[in-house]
């Protein structure tokens, strides 16, 4: 029992002290300190309400999807019908990028690209399209799509340079990680 | 979006359930132990987020951020941008009401750029994910991408 607890408070460490930051700054200036709890709040309750279906449909995948499909569909010899797919799982996704790295982690731990895997979180984090509606309602469609013109090149640039630089090893140590991070 | 991505997981979970119990179960299971996996770094950025936001305002932003502060515009919104981290929703009417203070629109292409492709705070967790390499390969190239997104904003707008 005690030991688990040690575990769990071992966990949260940081956390525990950000949160006794979060308390000190509150009583020395009160004002701040409100102010942050508040954004703190708004931003859990943002968080929390993203992140269940995401991850029920994360468990799903894993228990239903076979390797052999993933392979198919966004695995090495997968072509453009990887790269389209990894576009639009991002841009049909909803949430902070921060929620993409489990999705990242299971796409690869059932024989998705690498690159594939980059293009999706890529397209997570800028092509959603939610967003780009909303985008191009306050600050303009011109705005909008030149920033996703220059972006759509971008994600494939940089999915690219990262696939590059990375040598097997590493490319294994990541897909290793992520087997692990999924029960 | 969010209400269309419960449905469908709602939807998902039932087709499931009708098809096999033991993995349904099995599936939520698994759900859990990922989330409650990345929770602890989770609920610490939320309060760094909410900390630096509270002593970061939207006036002192644009205050560095006018139409004359050129390429250090661009490189002071390309840090702001890299290390907060708000919802798009929050994102572009700021961004929208910064323009209207003054700020130019090669520095906020810059800003909202970084603001949603590099994460300086979700670092951390990238890591967890995909190593060190990887993760800062990925913060860098998205860094410089976006100074590429305001060269060219600044060129077209």
């Amino acid at each position: 029992m005690s030991e688990r607890f040690m575990t769990l408070f071992k966990r949260y460490r940081i956390f525990l002290l950000l949160l006794v930051v979060q308390l000190a700054v509150m009583l020395v200036f009160p004002q701040t300190g409100s102010k942050s709890l508040q954004l703190t709040w708004t931003n859990l309750g943002e968080m929390l309400s993203v992140l269940p279906p995401i991850f029920i449909l994360l468990g799903l995948l894993d228990v239903w999807v076979k390797r052999e499909t993933m392979i198919k569909y966004m695995g090495e010899s997968s072509g453009i019908i990887g790269i389209l797919l990894a576009f639009f799982i991002g841009s049909a996704a909803a949430g902070p990028l921060y929620a993409a790295f489990p999705v990242a982690a299971m796409l690869l731990k059932k024989g998705s690209k690498l690159s594939n895997v980059l293009i999706m979180l890529g397209a997570w984090s800028t092509t959603k399209i939610p967003l780009i509606l909303f985008e191009a309602s306050s600050l303009g469609p011109k705005f909008m799509l030149i920033r996703l013109g220059m972006d759509l090149i971008g994600i494939a640039l940089i999915a690219y340079f990262i696939e590059r630089i990375l040598t097997k090893e590493e490319k294994e140590a990541i897909i290793k990680r992520a087997a692990e991070q999924e029960g | 979006m969010t209400l269309a991505i419960y449905l469908f997981a709602g939807l998902a979970l039932i087709v499931s359930l009708i098809k096999s119990r033991e993995k349904t179960i099995s599936a939520l299971k698994k759900a859990w132990k990922s989330f409650e996996g990345i929770l602890p770094q989770l609920l610490s950025i939320l309060i760094l987020i909410g900390l630096m936001l509270a002593v970061l305002t939207p006036e002192q932003i644009s205050s560095y951020l006018g139409k004359d502060s050129g390429w250090l515009g661009v490189i002071i919104a390309s840090l702001i941008g890299s290390v907060t981290l708000v919802p798009g929703f929050v994102a572009f009417p700021l961004a929208a009401a910064l323009i209207k203070n003054g700020a130019g629109y090669m520095q906020i292409a810059a800003f909202i750029s970084t603001l949603m492709m590099v994460g300086i705070i979700t670092l951390p967790i990238e890591i967890k994910y995909f190593d060190k390499k990887a993760a800062i390969a990925r913060n860098a190239a998205a860094f410089v991408f976006s100074m590429a997104v305001a060269l060219v904003m600044g060129v077209l707008m």
